[in-house]
């Protein structure tokens, strides 16, 4: 038997969990004062993921970087790869946001996204 | 001089969704005024997702919950000036700007507010020892070199206060390469969010240092090291536990300071607490017709209660402008003050006029330290009138309370209302 700390992070308590595993089954989780931390600890100890948000450079805007995230969420341990994947990626504007910026990213099937509208360089006016 | 009905000063989360709540109530002359090139403030820069749980029951990311709003400011066609620096408001509302194509221009309004947001506070705010070499950013402004200029200020990086947009640059310049060797809290609790803590620090096994700060900065061109050390319970330094880390870059997250250098200028009361001006329910500060949200009166944890806050004043502008201002209509500012005591260091507003108050009345505020345990309680002059328990307060997390119109006619010679955090 292990046991695993991690702290919940579902509100300002943040509580400190300490969870009893046998291999990768849950014996038990103690120190939280809600559900919330029991739910949060299995998804934490069993399948960690994350949302990844970073930049690329852009090509034939104004602006020199666009802003993108994984559609959705990927595995904690692909975090890493996937921010390495976006390197020397590079985007043409126009851009929308939701426009795939790359697709399956660092094999999780997830895809890359804009979640900045950019566009062409004379498509900036100047304010009225 | 142009006229409009409503004039707001920043094109940020409150800006923006206070122009759209203005004109959703009905007001057709409205104009916001962004001294950047492009509306969305802040949020450009926060390209982290967490934003717009409470708005959209969604997380976006910072530009996506910009866009939100700038969708909708363009939808209702209200106007914009980019690139426009307002140089100074008057006590008359005479607004004062300048921009590439006008040069300098000035607007008379029915109405202001105040949407400015806030400044970081900066190294010489301090006293940090040392030489002034290059390679000490803001947090923000590391924030702004790399997710919008694309420029990565240093690779090795020891960051100082642990505040949000600092622990979100720990996980942001990692993942670009960098080495977060440290982060420092002088404090002993951190200013962020626990979820920032575990996913931005946690995740990438960066160490929390509570209760230290940075006694000595070594490099004279460009930093070459820092010294931290352990302080005692008043924030002094102890001798003896001092421990270098070489690092070429030092970044300060070391608080907010709202940025209300226009507000002071035009007369507007601040309260020394907040740094923000003083407002009644109505969010309008002492001179009547300027309202205030967002940053610029308190500094806020989350963008959703900004933009709820904004729309709060957009709508009460408009009611201004509809109602005692066009109509000449007054009634009488019977106030009562709210008192923050006991563990509570603020309130949001600080005067009710029952009179020109909503049914429901948010009032936010926020702790002067941890508190488990205990219980939020209101007084209606000596009369305790509710007791919420919590089982834990922090000052990094703003708290609210509401007040009804109801609750308080039915006490009409209440002069004060109390906020303090009690034991359960």
């Amino acid at each position: 038997m292990e046991e695993k700390n991690l702290i919940c992070i579902n509100c300002p308590l943040g509580c400190a969990l300490t969870v009893m595993m046998q291999g990768d089954e849950i014996i038990s989780v103690e120190g939280n004062t809600c559900k919330r931390g029991d739910a949060y600890a299995r998804k934490e100890l069993t399948n960690p993921t994350r949302i990844v948000t970073s930049t690329v450079r852009v090509r034939g805007s104004r602006e020199s970087m666009v802003s993108v995230k994984t559609k959705e969420d990927i595995p904690k341990e692909k975090v890493l790869d996937c921010v390495r994947a976006l390197k020397d990626v590079i985007a043409d504007a126009p851009i929308r946001i939701g426009d795939i910026i790359v697709e399956n990213v660092a094999g999780t099937s997830v895809d890359i996204v804009a979640t900045k509208c950019v566009k062409k360089s004379d498509d900036y006016i100047q304010s009225p | 001089m142009k006229n409009y009905d409503i004039v707001i000063i920043g094109g940020g989360p409150a800006g923006l969704a206070a122009a759209v709540s203005a004109r959703e109530n009905g007001i057709d002359r409205i104009i916001i005024l962004e001294r950047d090139k492009e509306l969305g403030g802040i949020l450009n820069q926060c390209i982290h997702n967490g934003f717009g749980l409470h708005t959209f029951k969604e997380e976006l990311t910072g530009p996506e919950y910009a866009a939100r709003f700038i969708e909708q400011v363009v939808a209702h066609d209200i106007e914009y000036n980019l690139n426009t620096m307002v140089m100074d408001i008057s006590r008359e509302k005479i607004v004062t700007a300048m921009n590439r194509e006008e040069g300098l221009f000035k607007i008379q309004a029915k109405a202001v507010i105040l949407a400015m947001g806030c400044r970081e506070r900066p190294r010489g705010a301090l006293n940090i020892p040392g030489y002034r070499p290059a390679g000490i950013f803001s947090a923000g402004t590391a924030q702004r070199l790399v997710n919008m200029e694309g420029y990565l200020p240093g690779r090795e990086v020891v960051i100082l206060g642990s505040g949000d947009i600092g622990l979100i640059m720990a996980r942001r310049m990692t993942l670009e390469g960098a080495k977060v060797k440290v982060v420092a809290e002088l404090m002993p609790y951190s200013g962020g969010l626990k979820r920032n803590i575990v996913q931005c620090l946690d995740d990438y096994g960066i160490p929390l240092k509570l209760s230290h700060t940075v006694v000595d900065i070594k490099g004279k061109e460009r930093v070459e090291g820092v010294t931290l050390a352990k302080v005692d319970d008043k924030g002094k330094p102890i001798p003896g536990t001092e421990k270098y880390y070489s690092c070429d870059t030092l970044l300060l997250s070391v608080g907010l300071i709202p940025e209300n250098e226009l507000s002071g200028g035009m007369g507007v009361e601040l309260n020394p607490v907040t740094s923000g001006p003083r407002v009644n329910e109505s969010l309008e500060t002492n001179i009547e017709g300027v309202f205030a949200c967002g940053n610029v009166l308190h500094v806020h944890d989350l963008v959703d209660f900004v933009s709820e806050e904004a729309m709060t004043a957009g709508k009460n502008a408009a009611s201004y402008v509809q109602g005692r201002c066009e109509q000449g209509m007054i009634l009488s500012r019977e106030e009562i003050c709210i008192k923050a005591e006991s563990g509570v260091r603020y309130t949001v507003p600080e005067t009710i006029c029952p009179a020109y108050m909503d049914d429901k009345l948010k009032v936010r505020f926020r702790v002067g330290g941890v508190y488990k345990n205990c219980c939020v309680c209101v007084y209606f002059d000596d009369e305790n009138v509710s007791s919420r328990k919590k089982a834990v307060v922090a000052p990094g997390e703003m708290e609210e309370i509401i007040l009804t119109k109801a609750q308080i006619l039915e006490h009409p010679d209440m002069k004060t209302i109390t906020l303090k955090i009690e034991e359960a």
